[in-house]
């Protein structure tokens, strides 16, 4: 059990981390008079995998000016930080009451196992929003999109299928290493511009 | 042998049954469905796992199209008397050409497996090598989920498919050698970047016997 120093001290990491990393540009008048907020509307920034040794495995930044640049380092320590914190808000997470389980078991003749805790899913800040999307096998999707933008989780499911199409079945790729798939980053790039210029 | 099942006399004289329709089980697909479809899916993970096969112990690019090339072969063969079998009986000759052959490749054998034609069948134009036929797949669907790294840029995966067609060429008494080549991205833009092309180089005495026949026709 980690004790409750341990726990703030990591997530006053994550914070410091996230700030640092995406402190927001001042947004900047344009020739054509408009801002750089409108043009920020409904975008999908960057996009992270987090394999389940919480090693960065992908990133890519699909639109420039969003946020802003970090180095590879500093990426590499927020996928692990953020993996930490994952982890541990996934045991603060109570489990569902076994009354409840009980009355799901009668309804459908057989147990079913309980959910398992989720632990951190949203991440929100004044000009970003962060949202997290885990897969059975306990990899990590990190989607840093415009906090207007809706529909997050349709994105990202899609975004796991194209990697499960382009990743899993690519005879080339090595479980848990980086991910280098030309025609995951095609397709991948293709879907991202039809939702940023929509 | 008098108690087996289903022995009454007249099937006794008269051998093999054939069905009133004339349908035998070779002319039906094992797969009953509607479409007779496979999953897709299914088939990448399994066509997966044979690439990181061949890719065991192999000295170099070379040697592992090799290997998917000779994985291919047989199915080649069998292919070629499975589709000629479902022919209408009028033209259930094997190929007698080069041209009918290439072209029961491209519609039959493409069709069978892929569910489409192949793009385009092409004689190469260099006069030096009249031994040599393109068939061109714009995007193979043994590729659709394979990204080749960049430090085996020469690899094509589709050697499986090169495999296949050099068995029903075989098969047919038109010995090659069929290599598959990407050709993606650097002619005709990024339009189809897993573009295919499929070289058919006869060896010489198929060329020979086909100058021998056109002479006579």
């Amino acid at each position: 059990m980690l004790s409750t120093r341990i726990k703030l001290e990591l997530f006053g990491c994550l914070a410091a981390e996230l700030k640092r990393t995406f402190s927001y540009r001042q947004p900047e008048k344009r020739p054509d008079g408009r801002d750089d907020d409108e043009i920020a509307k409904m975008t999908v920034f960057a996009l992270i995998i987090i394999n389940k040794a919480g090693g960065l495995i992908y990133n890519k930044t699909f639109h420039e000016g969003g946020l802003n640049k970090i180095n590879t380092n500093d990426l590499l320590v927020l996928a692990g930080t953020f993996h930490g914190v994952h982890a541990i808000t996934a045991r603060l997470n109570p489990l569902k009451t076994s009354g409840d389980r009980t009355s799901t078991a009668s309804a459908s003749g057989m147990l079913s196992r309980p959910e398992p805790p989720t632990g951190l899913e949203v991440l929100e800040s004044e000009n970003f929003r962060l949202q997290c999307f885990t897969t059975m096998t306990g990899v990590k999707f990190l989607l840093f999109t415009d906090t207007t933008q809706a529909n997050v989780d349709v994105t990202i499911r899609r975004i796991y299928d194209l990697y499960a199409d382009y990743v899993m079945k690519n005879p080339f790729y090595q479980l848990e290493m980086p991910v280098r798939c030309d025609m995951f980053d095609r397709k991948l790039l293709s879907y991202v511009r039809e939702i940023n210029n929509r | 042998m008098a108690n087996l099942p289903g022995g009454k006399p007249q099937d006794r004289q008269s051998g093999l049954r054939y069905p009133t329709n004339g349908k035998t089980i070779y002319h039906r697909p094992l797969n009953r469905t509607k479409t007779a479809e496979l999953s897709q899916a299914s088939f990448a993970y399994l066509f997966s796992e044979m690439v990181s096969y061949a890719q065991r112990r192999v000295t170099g690019i070379q040697d592992l199209e090799k290997r998917l090339n000779t994985q291919g072969h047989p199915l080649g063969l069998k292919l070629l008397d499975l589709l000629l079998i479902r022919e209408p009986p009028r033209s259930q000759l094997r190929p007698l050409n080069i041209i009918a052959l290439l072209h029961l490749i491209k519609i039959n054998l493409w069709t069978h497996l892929f569910g489409r034609q192949a793009d385009r069948l092409e004689k190469s134009s260099n006069p030096d090598t009249p031994d040599e036929y393109m068939i061109v797949d714009n995007e193979p669907l043994v590729n659709a989920y394979i990204s080749v790294p960049r430090e085996m840029s020469q690899l094509n995966c589709a050697a499986y498919v090169a495999g296949i067609i050099e068995g029903v060429c075989d098969g047919a008494g038109f010995p090659a050698r069929v290599t598959a080549h990407s050709v993606g991205g650097k002619e005709e833009g990024e339009m189809w970047p897993g573009k295919t092309v499929f070289l058919v180089k006869f060896e010489g005495e198929v060329l020979e016997r086909e100058s021998l026949i056109v002479g006579k026709g």
